[in-house]
């Protein structure tokens, strides 16, 4: 028997497709698809902020909305809308993106970040982030890198990259995962959460795993921004 | 010597490497760490020897000294108007700066501007944390009656401006249009209404293709045919 129910080998992610300006009335958007995970980012602004006793005279701040959509799970994992996730999800988006982006020069302003989850099968989170940092280049905001964001996690004693939902319901307590985002040329880890356990060994191991996939991520973002601008003269 | 990694007028994606080298000079849209030469936007970049600039793709416009732009009344208050610019940041225009009659405080400002009337004014001043002052005295600067605006991406304008107004003059020529098109991504049209949509047509054209080559020819083409 194979180690992963879909085959895949353990270094190997889930068939990745990205799409750069798919909402037009948004100043920058992006569709990012693993799986049957789908995440779609739009971002508006650089723009005013209300209410004003959040606003940052020193630069423009940053303001991440994660959503699933209510037909997007199998129905019963997380009824989608508000939630104390959702809330949460939005706000390590939010620090995961923060460092790349360079809002000096609009002070007091804001650069809203809509994700919407259409269909999710695990690593949800991983793809909203890929998404949003497409969308956020997407609408010409300053940037030092993009942000690809992937998981790794550990089936029977082996680490693999990017879970699935069926994998992490594999185990009966639950199949240790780890969401990760970096900054590839620094490699800078800009998120990193753990659900279940892992010896420090493994986690070391996991992150130098994961990098490898990190960096292909950011290449087939960057490739995808620069698609839409393909063959725009035939018509 | 340095090594350059990209062509002229490339699209180049934030995180790229444009080129390797302490003697290449890093413009707008690009940074520099150590050795390299990196792109911080998504842009057509210009190689100009060892000079690389970014101009974006996309992007809201910042306000900035000298611009002409159009800009809509958001709302009168006691010493002014309130400026809807289009950006992230509101512009106030004074009652002294707003016509050369003599305004008396607390008189009936609407009688000028009323609110969501539509003005092509002068950007006076730009502080470092983005107050805005206007004018609406000087050449060309009224309010714009008639005809219609429409939204385009700032980031596009000078394209569709074109070198001394080149593009622009074709459309106008063409269709006995007027047309002002305002730094911040505001155009102002106003013709046969027929006209006016033709040059809507041909303006979504230039904003679309607007990093491509032969552009002027293709637009006098549409215009013709």
């Amino acid at each position: 028997m194979t180690l992963r129910p879909d085959g895949r080998k353990p270094h190997e992610t889930r068939e990745i497709t990205a799409e750069a300006g798919v909402i037009k009335q948004a100043d920058g958007s992006a569709k990012f698809k693993i799986g049957n995970t789908e995440a779609v980012a739009a971002v508006y602004g650089p723009q005013e902020l209300h209410p004003r006793h959040l606003q940052n005279p020193k630069k423009g701040i940053l303001r991440c909305s994660y959503n699933m959509l209510p037909f997007s799970g199998d129905g019963s994992r997380v009824r989608p809308g508000f939630s104390r996730r959702s809330e949460e999800i939005s706000h390590v988006t939010t620090k995961a993106l923060e460092p790349v982006v360079d809002l000096t020069e609009y002070p007091n302003s804001v650069v809203d970040v809509f994700i919407e989850l259409t269909q999710t099968d695990a690593g949800s989170r991983c793809a909203g982030i890929c998404a949003a940092s497409m969308a956020l280049a997407d609408a010409g905001i300053t940037m030092k890198d993009m942000v690809p964001a992937i998981s790794v996690g550990k089936l029977n004693d082996t680490l693999v990259i990017d879970l699935d939902g069926e994998e992490e319901h594999l185990d009966e307590n639950e199949t240790p995962d780890i969401p990760v985002a970096m900054i590839p040329r620094s490699e800078e880890i800009t998120l990193l959460q753990l659900d279940g356990i892992v010896t420090q060994q493994e986690l070391l191991d996991g992150m130098s795993l994961v990098k490898e996939s990190l960096h292909e991520i950011a290449d087939l973002q960057r490739k995808a921004l620069k698609k839409q601008y393909e063959g725009v003269v035939q018509e | 010597m340095g090594q350059v990694l990209v062509e002229d007028k490339e699209i180049v994606a934030p995180g790229q490497v444009i080129a390797t080298g302490m003697d290449c000079i890093p413009g707008k849209g690009t940074y520099r760490d150590n050795e390299e030469i990196i792109a911080s936007t998504l842009s057509i970049m210009t190689v100009d020897g060892n000079v690389f600039k970014g101009i974006p793709m996309n992007g809201r416009y910042v306000p900035q000294e000298g611009d002409r732009v159009i800009g809509r009344v958001k709302d009168i208050l006691m010493s002014g108007w309130k400026i809807d610019l289009n950006s992230a940041y509101d512009a106030m225009l004074p009652l002294k700066n707003a016509s050369f009659d003599y305004i008396e405080r607390g008189s009936d400002l609407t009688k000028y501007f009323a609110l969501e009337d539509y003005l092509s004014v002068k950007i006076t001043g730009v502080t470092s944390q983005k107050l805005v002052d206007i004018t609406a005295k000087g050449k060309g600067l009224r309010k714009l009656d008639e005809g219609r605006i429409i939204k385009v991406n700032p980031q596009k304008v000078p394209r569709l401006i074109g070198t001394r107004g080149s593009m622009i003059s074709i459309i106008k020529k063409a269709l006995d249009c007027n047309i002002f098109i305002g730094q911040n991504g505001y155009a102002w049209i106003r013709g046969e209404p027929e006209d006016e949509v033709k040059a809507i047509k041909a303006i979504r054209k230039i904003e679309r293709e607007a990093h491509t080559a032969g552009l002027t020819e293709r637009i006098s083409e549409m215009l013709e045919a």
